[in-house]
């Protein structure tokens, strides 16, 4: 075994202590802010040391929002909803079309397989709003504005070429020979794919989705543009706190902590797959 | 045993467009018969792999036909084709037991669960992987992996087998047993087997046929006797034996009565034979060239007294025979003796070119012109 010094394992401890609080400063942060009045967070200097309420949390489940001028409604219990309705219909659809795809590009190379993969690749690339504004008028058009169909549709630009890519890395990574072998012994070749490709890269398209999910559901601009306040979701719905008297500050700290709440826990949950596959891919994808 | 199980009629395959690309097959015709053991012999690259997986179906077939029990196949998927397949790369499927990867093969078909078990234990005891059969490949061997995986396809009741280096990543003994063993297991069965491999032995050992190929095509295809004995072009001869034969081209001209064979340029060896050594058909055959190439097995080449000078480069006792590589004719000619022989490196020697061993072979086209005196026909 090497030996590691003393100080050298100090040195390391305090690294790493240093990471941790750089990353989870922010988060530890809006916990505390969320079990605080607008008071006790607009105070100078900040203190730890406070007087813990749940008032806003309570105040965001029953979806009344008292300040001191008057009381609000808002509805972010139904943002989340959104959210999660949102995010999970985007991530099925995806799936549902990028897997087949995704395998469709890793074994069947045709002429111009991979100029369709990289062109599906580059919506990517494209200024969500250069997208969003003509598509908003389309979709005014041909009614799909404001409707949760039209927003999972606009959410595959996120999250179809995301699934399309990595689980692709995924089928190729398995030798198309296990799959020659299954079909020679009598298979045909929707069953080869459901029984060997699909548990095989079962992983990967794992992780992929989980990618998807955290893109889709932290996603901002395309609601904002495309959604009114009954389908929004949290990332939007947040700007209601932003209100005529004042920004409720404690709110939205017990808000940001109820929607990044399944985020982190998805991805804590899953963040053995998610390293081992994203690597796996990586490396020889 | 003579009707034909599979027939190759001049297949092309192009991996890329037609004509513009490097053929990896071209203009191949073979036929198997049924209960026979054909082997496809050659080096990497020359279309031997291709070849299989366009009879199991996995590659299309650029132009020709290939049936198999007489049924055109060009266009039947792989699982129409009642082919079984052993991998190159093994193709196990990694989440399943040993036992289970040899047994899935034979899930599509009517036989029992009990059935089933003693069909797999038998394959497995003949293939010496009995003790892992409840191991998953991952934590296998690539030689018990191999075996598992030809396990699989021998196990199926096809029509062809079909072995892409079966014994590649096996160790010298286990593959000399399993050679028997496979062997046995197929013919008493009744199967039909291509095997591709690189390893002349193995198609020696296990092949009824041997089809060689070089460059995508087809350059022999012979019982293994034949091809050592008879090689149709200078690649066979070279390609088969080993060590593999001296070749060395040669100028000839008639004086009076004997041949003389000039061999080499700035050391020339003279060989003379006469009319009669040669063989009478030989002799008109070499009267109207100039320039042609010779052939002869290491095997072949002797010591004599009074034959040419040759000097002594290497000399390696291999444990049971002596290779000797001479200087001969500026060239380096490879000689094996039964003995320990004493030469060291800069000994002359003598050695003798016995007219009825000698091949010769067209120096324009390589094609065999005649083997030991009897001309190819």
């Amino acid at each position: 075994m090497q030996h590691v010094s003393l100080i050298e394992r100090l040195l390391r401890g305090v690294a790493l202590i240093l990471v941790v609080v750089f990353f989870m400063f922010p988060i530890v942060w809006i916990v505390l802010m969320s079990f605080q009045t607008n008071e006790t967070i607009l105070r100078v200097p900040p203190s730890f040391i406070f007087e813990p309420t749940i008032s806003n949390y309570k105040a965001l489940i029953t979806g009344k929002l008292e300040t001191s001028a008057a009381s609000l409604e808002i509805n972010f219990l139904r943002n989340l909803g959104n959210s999660v309705l949102l995010s999970v219909g985007s991530v099925a659809l995806a799936l549902l079309l990028g897997v087949p795809a995704a395998y469709a590009f890793a074994r069947h190379k045709f002429k111009g397989s991979e100029d369709i993969a990289f062109t599906l690749l580059s919506f990517r690339f494209a200024p969500p709003l250069l997208v969003l504004l003509p598509l908003s008028l389309y979709f005014q058009k041909i009614g799909l504005a404001d409707t949760y169909i039209g927003l999972i549709w606009v959410y595959q630009l996120i999250c179809l070429p995301l699934i399309l890519w990595i689980v692709r890395g995924y089928f190729e990574d398995i030798s198309p020979d296990i799959e020659n072998a299954y079909r020679i012994a009598g298979h045909s070749w929707f069953s080869t794919f459901r029984k060997i490709a699909l548990p095989l890269a079962g992983p990967g398209i794992a992780a992929a989705g989980l990618l998807a999910f955290i893109f889709a559901w932290n996603n901002f601009i395309f609601a904002l543009v495309l959604a009114s306040a009954d389908k929004q979701p949290v990332t939007v719905g947040a700007l209601a706190f932003v209100t005529a008297s004042g920004i409720q500050y404690g709110q939205i700290a017990a808000a940001i902590v109820l929607s990044i709440a399944p985020t982190l826990a998805l991805a804590l949950y899953a963040q053995r797959y998610l390293v081992e596959g994203l690597s796996l891919g990586a490396v020889k994808g | 045993m003579s009707d034909i199980k599979m027939s190759i009629e001049s297949v092309d395959k192009f991996y890329g467009p037609i004509n513009d690309s490097v053929a990896a097959v071209s203009n191949l015709s073979m036929q198997v018969q049924t209960g026979e053991i054909v082997a496809l012999l050659g080096s990497s690259g020359c279309g031997k792999t291709s070849t299989l997986r366009m009879i199991a179906g996995f590659e299309e077939i650029t132009r020709g036909n290939i049936s198999i029990g007489g049924q055109l196949i060009n266009r039947l998927p792989p699982v129409k084709r009642g082919v079984a397949m052993a991998f190159e790369g093994y193709a196990l499927y990694p989440p399943l037991s040993v036992r289970d990867n040899i047994a899935f093969a034979l899930k599509s078909t009517k036989l029992s669960q009990s059935e089933i078990t003693s069909k797999v234990n038998a394959i497995a005891d003949m293939l010496e992987i009995s003790d892992i059969l409840d191991s998953h490949p991952s934590s296998i061997s690539g030689g018990q992996q191999q075996r598992v995986s030809l396990g699989r396809a021998l196990i199926r009741d096809a029509e062809l087998h079909l072995l892409d280096e079966p014994m590649g990543q096996l160790e010298p003994q286990l593959r000399a047993l399993l050679r028997g063993r496979i062997k046995h297991y197929i013919k008493s069965n009744g199967l039909t087997a291509i095997l591709v491999t690189h390893d002349q032995a193995e198609a020696n050992a296990l092949a009824d046929r041997i089809a060689v190929m070089e460059e995508g095509e087809l350059q022999q295809f012979d019982t293994p006797d034949t091809i050592k004995e008879r090689p149709a072009n200078l690649f066979t001869g070279t390609f088969i034996g080993e060590p593999p034969m001296n070749v060395f081209d040669a100028s000839v001209h008639r004086d009076g009565d004997v041949f003389v064979f000039t061999l080499g340029q700035k050391n020339s060896v003279n060989l003379t034979y006469t009319q009669d050594q040669l063989g009478p058909s030989i002799g008109s055959m070499l009267e109207s060239r100039e320039n042609i190439t010779l052939g002869v097995r290491p095997y072949a080449v002797t010591r004599r007294a009074e034959g040419v000078p040759a000097t002594v480069m290497v000399n390696q006792w291999l444990g049971d025979q002596s290779h000797i590589a001479a200087d001969f004719a500026d060239k380096s000619l490879v000689m094996v003796e039964h003995d320990r022989s004493p030469e060291r490196s800069g000994e002359d020697i003598s050695i003798h070119l016995d007219p009825m061993s000698l091949h010769f072979f067209d120096s324009e086209t390589g094609d065999a012109l005649s083997h030991g005196g009897v001309l190819v026909s």
